[in-house]
C-alpha cells in the first residue's frame, strides 16, 4: 500500500514536533526515517498510527485521504506498528496478545481460543517464525518478542507496517532475523517504515532514506551514501563518529569485584558469581542486551542491592557491607541509567542538583548550615566547564534539554576527587553532539588514571569506549574480551554463546550488517 | 589495549566453562513446609495431649429435613484428635520432602490440611463439653457470613482486573443494604429492594470511576473519601427519616428461603447450600459466571489488558476509559447486591454503618484469592467459616476465648496481605491513571 502525507504538523503546545511533513512510501518499500533522538520521528509515527491527531496536513493511504480517531481506525486501513517499547502484555499469552483487539468469538462473547491459536500458527509458519503460540510473553527473550508484534500486525493485514527502532534491543544476530523477516515481507508486498537513529542499519536494508532534525525532513539520501554524509545530513554539521582516543595506559587493578551474587526480590539469580577487575587508566564496558544483569551489577556495587555473595573492592577496600554514602565517600563517582529519576531531581535548582550527593560535605556545608553561595558559585564554574548551556543555575534542571541535564549529572560526579567513575547507559536518549561530549569526557576521566566502568547496551558506544569489553548474558559474564572484538563476535556472546565459540562461529557466518561494515571498510 | 588482563580473563573462561544461567535453580522455599509442621505439632501437643482423656466429642450432622438422618457422631477425642494430627504431620512431612525434591503439591495439600486442623482443633474444643456442635449451624454461618464478603470481593476483583483500585467496597455495600432496605419497605417487597440495590453500589463505582478516569486522583483516596461520603449520609438519612418513619421506611422485610427439591435434602450440605434465597444463588451464578468469563472471554481478556496495560490496549483500539467505567460500575453493582444481603437477605432493618469493615475483609479476600474469581472465593469461604467457628464455639463454651477465634480472619488477613501466601501479583496498572 501507498503511503503519503503531506504537509503533516503536530504541536504540543508552543513546541513544534513536526513541522510541515511530506513523505512518500511507495507500496514494497524499506523506507527508513532517520533522525536524532528528539527529531520527531516517533511522534509522525504516532501520528500515522492515530495515537495523535495533526494540527494540520493530511494522511492519504493509497491516495486517498484517511483521518483517523484511535489506533483502532488505522489499524483497520491497514497500517500496523511495532513499538520501541513492545505493546505486549508481560503475563498474557502469544495467543492473547496477538488477538487483544480482534477477537474470534462464539456466542456470548467467549473467545474462540482454537481458532485464535490457529491464526497465530498460520503466520508463524508463513514466514518461518518460531513462535509457541502457548507461551507467556514475560517468558520470551525480547527477539520472541518483537516477532509476536509482527503477528500481531501482520494477523490484522497490516500493508504498512512501522517498525519504531526496532533494532535497539536485539543483539546483531537477532537483527540479522529481523532485516530478513523485512525482506520477506517486503516481497509479498508491504510497505515497510523503519524508524532509526543507526546510521549502519539504514544503509544495509533501506531502499529509500528520509532524514529528519529538529521536526523537519531534511534531506533525502540512497543507501550508498556514505555514514558520514549521513550523520552530517542527520545532525546539521560535520561530525565525528568515532571517538579520538589514545591507547590505553592502565596501571595496577584499581577496582575489582570478585564472585558478586546477587538474587532479586522473587528469589531469581539475577548476577551469578560475576568477577572483573579494572585498571587504573582503563575503561571497562559492560555490553550485554538490556536486562542480563547489568543494571543490577551497577546497582550493587553503588549498594542500592545488597549482593549475597562475593566482594566489591576499590583500592583493595571491601565495599560490600558499606552503605552507598560510604561508598560515595570511598569515591565512587555513579551516573545512573535513568537520568529524570535517578540522576536528578526535576523540580530542583541545578545548583541544588549539583550538590545532590556533596551537599553535607565541604566546602558545601558547615556543620549543619549549608553554603548557598559557596555551591551557587562552584555550580556556575563546573557547569560553564562542562558546557552545560543554561539560563541561570537557579533554574529548575527540568528546563534543560536530556543532553545537559546529563552534562551536570557529569560535572556532579567529575567535580570530585573519584576513584571509580561509574556509569550506566550514559548516552541514552541523547543527541549526537551531547554523546560527542560524554564519551570525550569519560576519555579524559579515563586519562586522569581513573578506573571506568561503563553499562551500555548500544554496540557503538561498546565500541567506541571500551579498552575491554565484559559481555553478560542471564546474570553472568560470559566472558572479557579486548576492545576492538568484531560485533559478530560481541553479538553471539550476548546471546550465551561462550567466547571462544562465539569466534568460530562468528568467522563461519557474518551477519549482514557486518558484511556491510567490511564492504563499507574496503 | 591491555593485554595481560585479557589474557587472565580468557583463560578465566576457559577454566570455567560457563553453562546457560537457565541451569540454576530456585533457592528453596522452607517457609511452608515449616508452618505445615509447626501447625501439625501445635495440633498434636495442644489439641490431643491437652485433651482429658476418656472424654468423647459429640458432632450433630443432622438437620430437620433430611432425607436420610446421620445420626450424632460420638468420637473418643483423645484418640481422634491424635490420628488428625497425625495425618497432618505426614501431610507436613510429605510438603518437606517435595519442597526438598522440588516437587509442587496441589492445591488439594493445604485444604486437606486445613480441613484436618480445624477438626482435630473442633475434636479438642468440643471434647467432654457434654453438648454437641451442630456441624449444619456452623457450615450455614459460615456461608452466611461468607455473602457479602464474596460479593464484595468479586467487586473488587473486576475493579481491579480493569486498574481501578477499589477501596470503597466498605461505602458500596453499605449503600446496597441501605437501598435495599429502605426500597423493599416502601414498597413492601423484598424482591424491589433486591432489584434497587444494586444501583446503589453501582452509583457509588460510578462516582469513584468518575474521579479516578475523568480526574485522574489517587484511587485509594477517593475510596476512603467515598466510604466515608456513604456511612455520613446513611448515617444521616437513618437518624433522620429513617427513625421518624420506620413503619413506612425501614420496616423488615425478608427474601424468601427457597429450596431446591431434592438437592436440599442432602445430609449436611443440602440443607447449607441449597434451602437459600436467590441472592445467594445469584452469588453461585456471579462466581462460576466471571470464572469463566475473566479468562475465556472477550470482555475478561479486554479487562485484564486495561488493567496490565492500558497503552497496549489502546493501541488496538480498545477504548480503555470506557472500559473502565464500564466494570468499575458494573463491580459497584455486585457490590450493592453483596449490601443486600445485609438488610433483605437476612430479613434485617437497616441500621448505622451495619457492613462494619466487611468491605475491608473482602479486599483481603480478594488479594488472598490473588485477584482470581475461585481464590477470592475460597479466602472469602475461609474468612466467614472461621468466623462461624468462634461464634458456634462461644456458645457451647471452649478452652479457648471466642474472641480469639474472632480475631483470626484478621490475622489471616494480615499476613495475605503481607504476602505470606507467596508472590501476589496485581495487574500491573492498577491505580494508575491512563493520560494519553
Amino acid at each position: 500500500m501507498k503511503l503519503q502525507l503531506k504537509g503533516v504538523t503536530k504541536r504540543f503546545g508552543t513546541f513544534t514536533a513536526n513541522d510541515q511533513i511530506d513523505l512518500t512510501v511507495q507500496p514494497g518499500e524499506i523506507h527508513a526515517l532517520l533522525g536524532e533522538n528528539g527529531a520527531g520521528k516517533s511522534t509522525l509515527m504516532n501520528t500515522i498510527y492515530g495515537l495523535h491527531s495533526p494540527n494540520e496536513g493530511e494522511i492519504l493511504l493509497d491516495d486517498k485521504r484517511v483521518t483517523f480517531d484511535g489506533p483502532g481506525d488505522a489499524v483497520e486501513a491497514g497500517i500496523g506498528m511495532v513499538h520501541q517499547h513492545f505493546m505486549l502484555i508481560p503475563v498474557f499469552s502469544v495467543t492473547e496478545s496477538v488477538m487483544l483487539g480482534y477477537e474470534p468469538t462464539k456466542t456470548a462473547g467467549m473467545i474462540d481460543f482454537a481458532e485464535a491459536r490457529h491464526r497465530v500458527q498460520e503466520i508463524s509458519a508463513r514466514f518461518g517464525f518460531d513462535v509457541d503460540p502457548d507461551a507467556m510473553i514475560e517468558d520470551l527473550p525480547v527477539g520472541a518478542q518483537q516477532r509476536v508484534e509482527i503477528i500481531k500486525a501482520l494477523s490484522r493485514d497490516a500493508r504498512v507496517l512501522i517498525l519504531d527502532e526496532p533494532t535497539a534491543v536485539l543483539t546483531p544476530q537477532e537483527t540479522d532475523e529481523l532485516i530478513s523477516i523485512m525482506r520477506q515481507l517486503k516481497e509479498a508486498g508491504t510497505s515497510i517504515v523503519f524508524i532509526t537513529h543507526k546510521l549502519r542499519e539504514v544503509r544495509a536494508i533501506a531502499d529509500k532514506i528520509t532524514v529528519i532534525r529538529r521536526g523537519k525532513i531534511v534531506g533525502e539520501a540512497l543507501p550508498e551514501s556514505t555514514e558520514t554524509e549521513l550523520a552530517s545530513l542527520m545532525v546539521g554539521r560535520e561530525v565525528n563518529l568515532a571517538t579520538q582516543k589514545e591507547p590505553a595506559t592502565p596501571g595496577e587493578i584499581g577496582f575489582s569485584v570478585e564472585g558478586l551474587t546477587v538474587v532479586s526480590g522473587s528469589g531469581k539469580v539475577v548476577l551469578d558469581n560475576v568477577s572483573l577487575s579494572i585498571a587504573r587508566g582503563e575503561i571497562l564496558c559492560v555490553a550485554g542486551v538490556d536486562g542480563n544483569g547489568q543494571t543490577e551489577l551497577a546497582q550493587a556495587i553503588l549498594g542500592l542491592r545488597s549482593a549475597v555473595a562475593g566482594t566489591i573492592s576499590l583500592d583493595g577496600t571491601n565495599l560490600r557491607r558499606m552503605s552507598v554514602k560510604e561508598r560515595l565517600n570511598a569515591g565512587i563517582g555513579f551516573v545512573p541509567e535513568d537520568r529524570s529519576t535517578d540522576g536528578v531531581i526535576p523540580a530542583f535548582s541545578i545548583t541544588e542538583n549539583f550538590v545532590l550527593d556533596q551537599y553535607d560535605q565541604q566546602p558545601y556545608s558547615n556543620g549543619v548550615a549549608m553554603r548557598p553561595s559557596v555551591m551557587r558559585e562552584a555550580a556556575v564554574n563546573q557547569t560553564s566547564r562542562f558546557d552545560v548551556r543554561l539560563g541561570t543555575v537557579d533554574d529548575p534542571i527540568s528546563t534543560l534539554s536530556g543532553g545537559n541535564q546529563q552534562k551536570v549529572v557529569l560535572a556532579r560526579e567529575m567535580s570530585r576527587d573519584i576513584r571509580l567513575f561509574l556509569a550506566s547507559q550514559p548516552t541514552r536518549g541523547l543527541d549526537v553532539g551531547s554523546i560527542e561530549f560524554v564519551h570525550r569526557t569519560i576519555i579524559e576521566e579515563r586519562d586522569k588514571g581513573t578506573p571506568c566502568l561503563i553499562v551500555s547496551t548500544e554496540l557503538d558506544e561498546v565500541s567506541n569506549l571500551a579498552d575491554r569489553i565484559a559481555v553478560m548474558y542471564r546474570g553472568v559474564v560470559v566472558g572479557i574480551v579486548p576492545g576492538d572484538t568484531n560485533r559478530d563476535v560481541l553479538g553471539l556472546m550476548m546471546a550465551g554463546v561462550p567466547v571462544e565459540e562465539a569466534y568460530t562461529q562468528a568467522e563461519q557466518h557474518h551477519t549482514i550488517l557486518g558484511e556491510a561494515d567490511e564492504e563499507a571498510q574496503a | 589495549m591491555s593485554e595481560q588482563p585479557t589474557q587472565e580473563s580468557v583463560a578465566a573462561v576457559r577454566a570455567e566453562p560457563r553453562h546457560e544461567a537457565d541451569t540454576h535453580l530456585q533457592p528453596i522455599k522452607w517457609k511452608f513446609p515449616i508452618t505445615y509442621v509447626l501447625l501439625a505439632l501445635l495440633s498434636l501437643g495442644a489439641f490431643t495431649f491437652l485433651t482429658p482423656s476418656g472424654a468423647v466429642t459429640q458432632f450433630r450432622l443432622a438437620t430437620a429435613t433430611d432425607i436420610v438422618t446421620l445420626p450424632a457422631a460420638n468420637l473418643p477425642s483423645f484418640a481422634t484428635a491424635l490420628v488428625l494430627s497425625l495425618l497432618q504431620l505426614g501431610l507436613g512431612v510429605l510438603a518437606v520432602v517435595a519442597a526438598a525434591r522440588r516437587i509442587k503439591l496441589g492445591l488439594w495439600h493445604p485444604m486437606l490440611f486445613g480441613l484436618l486442623f480445624v477438626l482435630a482443633f473442633l475434636v479438642y474444643a468440643g471434647a467432654g463439653r457434654g453438648a454437641f456442635i451442630p456441624v449444619v449451624t456452623l457450615l450455614a454461618g459460615a456461608l452466611m457470613l461468607s455473602v457479602p464478603l464474596i460479593f464484595g470481593a468479586m467487586c473488587g476483583l473486576v475493579g481491579e482486573r480493569s486498574g481501578i483500585i477499589n477501596i470503597a467496597i466498605e461505602g458500596q455495600l453499605l449503600a446496597g443494604a441501605f437501598l435495599a432496605a429502605v426500597a423493599a419497605s416502601f414498597f413492601t417487597s423484598a424482591y424491589v429492594g433486591l432489584l434497587a440495590a444494586p444501583f446503589a453500589g453501582a452509583a457509588v463505582g460510578g462516582l469513584l470511576v468518575w474521579f479516578a478516569v475523568k480526574y485522574h486522583v489517587n484511587q485509594i483516596i477517593v475510596g476512603v473519601v467515598l466510604n466515608v461520603l456513604v456511612i455520613g449520609l446513611t448515617s444521616f438519612l437513618y437518624s433522620t427519616v429513617l427513625t421518624q418513619n420506620a413503619e413506612m421506611w425501614n420496616a423488615r422485610q425478608q427474601l424468601p428461603r427457597l429450596p431446591i427439591p431434592g438437592l436440599s435434602q442432602i445430609p449436611i450440605i443440602g440443607p447449607v447450600l441449597f434451602n437459600q434465597t436467590i441472592l445467594v444463588y445469584l452469588m453461585y451464578v456471579i462466581v462460576f459466571a466471571l470464572h469463566i468469563l475473566v479468562f475465556k472471554s472477550r470482555w475478561g481478556l479486554r479487562m485484564r489488558a486495561v488493567g496490565e496495560h492500558p497503552k497496549a490496549a489502546d493501541t488496538v483500539g480498545i477504548n480503555v476509559p470506557r472500559t473502565r467505567v464500564f466494570n468499575t460500575v458494573l463491580a459497584g453493582g455486585i457490590a450493592g447486591l453483596g449490601g443486600a444481603y445485609f438488610t433483605v437477605g437476612q430479613g434485617l432493618a437497616f441500621g448505622q454503618e451495619m457492613s462494619a469493615g466487611q468491605g475491608f475483609i473482602a479486599l483481603a479476600a480478594m488479594i488472598l484469592g490473588r485477584w482470581n474469581p475461585k481464590g477470592a472465593l475460597l479466602a472469602a469461604l475461609l474468612f466467614g467459616f472461621s468466623t462461624s467457628v468462634g461464634q458456634v464455639l462461644s456458645t457451647i463454651g471452649t478452652p479457648v476465648p471466642s474472641e480469639m477465634l474472632l480475631m483470626l480472619p484478621y490475622v489471616i488477613t494480615i499476613f495475605a496481605v503481607a504476602g505470606f501466601v507467596g508472590r501476589v501479583r496485581p495487574p500491573a496498572a492498577e491505580g494508575v491513571p491512563y493520560i494519553k
